[in-house]
């Protein structure tokens, strides 16, 4: 049970100028499931590994329940990781595997068993504690890196894209099972994705990072209705936001011949900087096919049995020609490729953001 | 192997799945006539040795006068020559206490060399300090100077500051095995530690390891099929060796088997029967190390570890 505290930490590779992580601040609350979600190569890997003591802190600070942590090797940190290619020992039983930890801290031997079991019997693994790790299947292996992580009571577990390596049927499974896990043992939980279903059902709270720098940290809910930036918009959800950057008038954003209506605050926000166009975000599950609306010529139905999703282009009227734009529409008629549909945005379910900054008005 | 791969290019007419290069070559290596051919190589090699075996046993005469198939259709058979180089007390004889000697020259210049580069090799892999790379490839680069070069400094440095006497030259002789046998040991067990999955390690660190426990319970029980192998090429090197042992350790106290071996024969090589029995005699330690450390040959050892 414990807080952790980023506090303008930075990591910066050495022989690099950028840093691979610039300066997060970010607060854990204890008992809470906070998800890193990003792109490949936006620090999400290397904040964690700095929780865990596995990468330099070179600026700034780590405390794990008001204590510094920055300098602590990972032995003194009290934590336990569970890593993406499961890193378990493989000259080793499953039973040694989830026992070393406690082995090296010499806790009693009847302790270590008692441990051992019950997180065997947590995880289904009872029947394999004899077994070497090759001997098992990629979900059981997973699960025995779960349980090296569980016997240890840490303060804080770390999870580095534990899921990336099972088949989806089997990742759906264990997201559930994860998640729940977590709320019954009530630990402090750093996981990091780089899917953003995982982060939305998983995460008490999720932090979108990009870059090195971190864009918003909020509940999945809160992501989802009120992105921060473009970036944000686009990431969380799926199929991702159509987000186009459109002529700016007096009444709104123009979509070709349809407009988009803003408030009066919201233009003069969008036109700060003599800005001419403004970028609206529309989700695919906010739009109506209907008799009038933005044009859209159709390339692609997918059909998923609830409902299906429309891919086609539109005129906009920008210099970009014609764009790329995704539509829900229900299950009922649905269009024909090559036909041309209408779609009418949902009043009040746009998101608005600035043409040159990208943050939300 | 990939010179003897004229298949190589196809693809496999069963199962649909291209082959990997492994089941390939695991093929090739497993079929009918690549068993034949082992089985060919394996007669070829043995027969020699087993007409040594045989000659051992064959009184001199008949030694120098028949080959060694003519036992089979006129067999007559001694200990003699065993029991000249083993026992006698005459020039050619008391091999015993050469063949401690060797043993004690052999022992502990495979240890020290085998323990040490397993350290070395440790640290040039997973411990990250300044200048790391460039002393791995220093150490590395020394692996072309030739042995011969450092004889004369190396036995003058122990003359001018030790001067060590008749039991003494052990420590020598230890010495300039493990000094010469390090580069290519710290070398190739580099590079075995080196290809470990970082994870693994990152994971014993998190659970609380230091490099020391790292290195016993962890790296080193992944890496024995290398360790076993250095050990079997350490120890055939020194076992036979004659130059390190004659230069560092002339004198009858610590001169090994290979010495002896070779003043058996006579000084014009006129009583080279005795070399069959003493040949056999230090055939057999070498044959026992091989034997008992090729169980540690094992493949797939990290299997199960990481995925992908």
């Amino acid at each position: 049970m414990a807080t952790v505290t980023y506090q303008g930490a930075s990591r910066i590779y050495p022989g690099t100028e950028k840093p691979a992580v610039d300066k997060l601040d970010l607060e854990i609350q204890d008992g809470e499931f906070l998800v890193l979600v990003g792109p490949s190569g936006c620090g999400k890997s290397t904040s964690l590994r700095m929780l865990a003591g596995l990468e330099d802190v070179d600026e700034g600070s780590i405390l794990i329940d008001d204590k510094d942590v920055s300098n602590l090797p990972p032995k003194a940190r009290d934590i336990a990781m569970v890593f993406q290619n499961y890193a378990l020992y493989p000259h080793m039983t499953v039973y040694e595997n989830m026992a070393f930890a406690l082995k090296l801290r010499k806790t009693p031997k009847s302790e270590i068993d008692a441990r051992v079991k019950e997180a065997a019997e947590l995880l289904q693994l009872e029947d394999y504690l004899k077994r070497k790790p090759k001997a098992l299947s990629g979900g059981q292996r997973q699960r025995v890196a779960m349980g090296r992580a569980i016997v240890r009571q840490p303060q804080v577990f770390l999870m580095d894209e534990p899921l990336s390596n099972l088949d989806a049927k089997l990742r759906v499974q264990t997201r559930s099972q994860i998640a729940s896990l977590q709320k019954r043992l009530g630990v402090t939980t750093v996981y990091v994705t780089h899917d953003q279903v995982e982060a939305m059902t998983m995460g008490h709270r999720v932090a979108v990072m990009l870059d090195g720098l971190l864009q918003q940290c909020d509940t999945p809910r809160a992501l989802y209705e009120t992105p921060k930036n473009v970036f944000v918009a686009g990431f969380m959800g799926s199929p991702a936001m159509n987000i186009k950057t459109v002529p700016l008038t007096a009444e709104g954003a123009k979509f070709g011949d349809v407009t988009i209506p803003l408030t009066r605050e919201q233009v003069e926000a969008a036109g700060v900087g003599d800005a001419k166009t403004v970028t609206v975000g529309i989700r695919p599950e906010h739009c109506k096919l209907g008799e009038h609306g933005i044009p859209i010529e159709v390339e692609l139905v997918e059909e998923l049995g609830s409902d299906a999703f429309v891919y086609g282009h539109a005129q906009l009227g920008n210099e970009n020609g014609a764009e790329r734009f995704v539509v829900r529409a229900g299950s009922g008629l649905l269009p024909q490729l090559g036909e041309t549909v209408f779609v009418q945005p949902e009043v009040g379910k746009e998101h608005v953001f600035h043409a040159e900054t990208g943050d939300r008005i | 192997m990939t010179t003897l791969t004229p298949m190589a290019g196809k693809p496999a007419a069963k199962g649909g799945k291209p082959e990997t290069r492994r089941a390939k070559a695991k093929k090739r290596l497993t079929s009918r006539t690549a068993s034949v051919i082992a089985l060919i190589i394996a007669i070829l090699w043995t027969t020699p040795t087993f007409g040594l075996l045989l000659s051992s046993f064959r009184p001199a005469e008949e030694i120098k006068t028949s080959g060694w198939w003519t036992f089979f259709a006129n067999p007559s058979f001694t200990f003699d020559n065993y029991a000249e180089v083993l026992l006698s007390d005459s020039s050619a004889g008391r091999l015993g206490s050469y063949f401690i000697n060797s043993l004690v020259i052999t022992i502990p210049s495979v240890l020290f060399p085998v323990a040490f580069a397993a350290f070395a090799a440790y640290a040039l892999s997973w411990i990250r300090f300044k200048g790391r790379d460039t002393l791995f490839i220093g150490i590395f680069a020394l692996q072309v100077v030739p042995l011969q070069m450092a004889l004369v400094p190396l036995l003058s440095f122990f003359s001018s500051n030790f001067a060590l006497e008749d039991e003494g030259k052990f420590i020598q002789i230890w010495f300039a095995h493990t000094c010469f046998a390090l580069p290519f040991a710290v070398f190739l067990l580099h590079n075995f530690m080196s290809e470990l999955p970082g994870d693994v390690i990152e994971a014993a660190r998190v659970d609380g390891a230091n490099h020391g426990t790292i290195f016993r319970k962890v790296v080193l029980p992944l890496v024995t099929p290398a360790l076993a192998s250095l050990t079997i090429f350490q120890f055939l090197w020194v076992w036979n060796d004659l130059l390190v042992a004659l230069v560092f350790g002339s004198g009858q106290d610590t001169s090994p088997m290979t010495v002896r071996l070779a003043e058996l024969a006579g000084s014009r090589g006129e009583e080279w029967q005795r070399l069959t029995a003493g040949a056999f005699i230090s055939i057999i330690v070498p044959l026992i190390v091989f034997l008992s450390l090729q169980r540690y040959f094992v493949r797939g050892l990290l299997a199960g570890s990481v995925k992908g």
